[in-house]
């Protein structure tokens, strides 16, 4: 205590502080604060400023007209077109509204929609505890992850008690969700074996690997589907009849899964050599040395290119219109054909834009999430 | 294009899957579904509802032959197909029958192997062009950009028509028309180009539909009608005669009020007994029972009620009957008698 007291007692010379240990001052005021932001990031340089300017300029003239059109001279309810011109010059959100149920469900029955809420609610339970280690029971919620494939097949097609509902009948978000969910559930899988498969010292797996992923690799999506919608049946024997969806979901995911096979191979080949000796050293065969050791290390260097591939397939889905299958993009241009809603077109593009991009992003956001959960190095 | 090598190559399989398609009829009724190959949209002609449910007149065609042939003209499963795919779809088994704003045209029946059922819509390419440009006549298109339906028969009759008026145009290629009218209204062509009646219902899905107009030029003839696969005479009889019976209806005045008290008994006109089997076995001879024609009426009405209903002139789309009259009416709509 007597070294405070120095200040009081001593003269005015004396600095209030013990010679040697001064204090942090806090920085100037012109580097912290919202003024030091805009001049470090807005106005570093001349070519920042005229970019800031221009960029200004730009949302400027962008942004009132675009939040005029979409929010505040937009008709909400209305029940055609010319309802919603009579009462705003903006976008007409009652053609989305009057429509949400076909965009959301396709052509499921309406009777049984509640088969599929449950469904997606039960997605959500299934998909958290995998998603998030962090969950309470969360051994459970993985055991019910395994078998909640069934359940959503059992209560989406039905059948075993439920009206049967055939699948030509989905459409919209849910064939989305269904055709991308479906995907990214066995794609990962069966890219992990594929490309191990492709590293493999025994000539058969591995040509047949090589083979399988550089011919996924070599044809596009479109033509795929095609094959399975139409072409299959000349291979099939007559009267055989195998279910479109059926056929989608595994063109979908054989094609995603040969991307994730390269992705993956990607992740392997960057382990350094000695991690496969030091497994081999440590007596672990063949399968317990790729799972304790070199799979944990290479798919968490391989998440961005696997979440890519995630968003690529999610996004691809909306190729099912040419096999005939409406996606929510196929129901929104089937919609604006109805008379009294048609020439809509940017309200529909919007709001499918819209949900893609909400699940896109969602994805890439968990993908972030994840990497930065995982690092263990020192950031490069 | 890979999608179009790859229809003309399914194209020429279907040669080889021929022998086994026999029996379209046997395997819709196992199916308990018919599978109908409509447009992925086109106002008035095939479009889905709010609440999933399709409607128009090309799909009313598709609901008469479901309730000829499965007794329920709901039972049907519609395959939107673009002008590309649409044979395809056909050809490969994926659809029993096609109805979608379909010309009937040589090389479709003998090259692509199909079997056209009686014109249900004769029709003609035209042009729509914006007022404002102030052109009243196709001959002076020279030079305009024109948006066009790929794998259409519109193709080659704009490439003749301007080749034949020695003019020159440049082509927005588009897949379906809904692309069409967008790319259209965006201003990205001066002209939208298809048959008559499709741009009928374009110019009611503009903003300002008098603000366009359509050139007085019809440039072809677009006999449009249904189409089923080669090699199944049965279901193209059943097909063929199904649609002329909603035809015929219209001649008699059986309409879907009314077709329930005339098939209750025999009246005293001998065409509609046979039509609606309250004379005669008709529907034996095409493997139905004596109701067939009796449904088909009953669940979507006759011609003309269908044809109000979708894309008369009081609806939207607005199109008179024309040329698609019936023949007593001066029209040239004219369907082989049933006897
Ligand atoms: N009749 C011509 C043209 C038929 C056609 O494609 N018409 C357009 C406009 S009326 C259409 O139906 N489009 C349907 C779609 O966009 O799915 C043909 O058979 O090739």
């Amino acid at each position: 205590m007597e070294k405070n007291n120095l200040s009081a007692t001593g003269s005015t010379m004396k600095p209030d502080y013990v010679i040697g240990e001064h204090p942090d001052l806090p920085p100037p005021s012109n580097t912290i604060g919202p003024i030091a932001w805009i001049r470090d990031n807005l106005l570093s340089s001349p070519a920042n400023i005229v970019m800031t300017i221009l960029s200004i300029f730009f949302l400027y003239k962008i942004l009132p007209p675009s939040l005029d059109w979409m929010f505040f001279d937009a008709a909400f309810v209305g029940e055609d077109r010319n309802a919603c011109r009579a009462v705003a010059d903006g976008a007409c959100w009652a053609f989305i509204s009057e429509r949400f149920k076909l965009f959301t469900y396709g052509f499921y029955p309406i009777e049984n929609r509640w088969r599929v809420d449950l469904s997606f609610v039960l997605l959500v339970i299934a998909v958290i505890p995998i998603l998030f280690d962090k969950t309470p029971f969360r051994k459970y919620g993985l055991w019910f992850a395994m078998v909640f494939p069934f359940i959503a097949g059992w209560l989406l097609v039905g059948g075993f008690g439920l009206d049967p509902v055939p699948t030509e009948k989905f459409g919209g978000f849910m064939l989305t969700l269904v055709v991308g969910i479906t995907g990214i559930a066995f794609s990962l899988p069966l890219g992990i074996l594929l490309a191990l498969g492709r590293q493999s010292n025994l000539p058969i797996i591995k040509v047949f690997c090589v083979s399988f992923i550089e011919f996924i690799r070599g044809v596009p999506l479109i033509t795929l589907l095609f094959v399975a919608s139409t072409m299959l049946s000349y291979f099939l024997p007559p009267g055989t009849n195998f279910d479109l969806l059926l056929r989608v979901l595994i063109m979908v995911t054989l094609f995603s899964a040969g991307y994730m096979a390269e992705v993956i191979r990607g992740g392997l080949q960057a382990i350094p050599k000695g991690q496969f000796e030091a497994s081999d050293a440590m007596g672990l065969k063949y399968w317990p040395s790729m799972r304790l050791i070199v799979l944990p290390q290479a798919l968490k260097i391989s998440i961005p290119g696997i979440v890519n591939t995630f968003i690529g397939l999610y996004k691809d889905t909306t190729l099912v219109i040419i096999i005939g299958l409406l996606d929510p993009l196929g129901i929104g241009r089937a919609s604006l054909s109805d008379t009294k809603w048609t020439g809509l077109s940017n309200e529909v593009y919007l709001f499918v834009a819209l949900f893609f991009f909400v699940s896109c992003f969602a994805m890439s956001r968990y993908s972030l999430y994840l990497e930065n959960k995982l690092q263990t190095e020192h950031r490069r | 294009m890979r999608v179009t090598q790859f229809a003309a190559l399914g194209a020429a399989l279907s040669l080889t899957a021929m022998t086994a398609q026999a029996g379209t009829l046997e395997d819709v009724q196992a199916r308990g579904e018919l599978n109908c190959v409509v447009t992925t949209g086109v106002a008035g002609f095939a479009a889905p509802d709010e609440n999933g449910k399709w409607t128009g007149f090309d799909v009313d065609f598709c609901r008469a032959v479901a309730a000829a042939v499965l007794g329920d003209g709901e039972k049907v499963k519609f395959v939107p197909t673009t002008g590309k795919t649409r044979f395809t779809v056909l050809n490969s088994g994926e659809g029993d029958i096609l109805f979608r704003n379909t010309t009937e045209t040589m090389s479709r029946d003998a090259d692509l192997k199909l079997t056209f059922l009686p014109v249900n819509y004769y029709d003609g390419q035209g042009f729509l062009i914006r007022k404002e440009l102030g052109i009243n006549s196709a001959k002076d298109l020279d030079g305009a950009s024109i948006c066009i339906q790929t794998g259409t028969t519109t193709e080659l009759n704009l490439a003749d028509f301007f080749r034949v008026n020695g003019m020159s145009y440049e082509p927005v290629a588009i897949e379906t028309n809904e692309e069409g009218i967008t790319n259209y209204s965006a201003n990205r062509c001066d002209v939208y180009t298809t048959d008559a009646s499709g741009l009928a219902s374009t110019r009611a899905a503009l903003d300002d539909p008098s603000a366009h107009i359509i050139l007085p030029e019809i440039i072809s003839k677009e006999p449009l009608g249904g189409a089923v696969r080669h090699g199944d005479d049965q279901w193209a009889d059943i097909s063929k005669w199904v649609v002329n019976a909603i035809i015929i209806a219209e001649e008699l005045g059986v309409t879907a009020a009314n077709v329930a008290e005339h098939a209750a008994a025999a009246g005293d006109n001998p065409s509609i007994n046979r039509l609606l089997g309250t004379e005669g076995d008709m529907g034996a001879m095409i493997g139905l029972d004596k109701d067939w024609a009796a449904r088909a009426i009953s669940a979507v009405g006759n011609y003309a009620e269908s044809f109000d209903r979708n894309i008369g002139p009081d609806t939207p789309i607005g199109l008179a009957r024309g040329l698609n009259a019936s023949w007593k009416d001066g029209g040239i709509l004219y369907a082989a008698p049933i006897r």
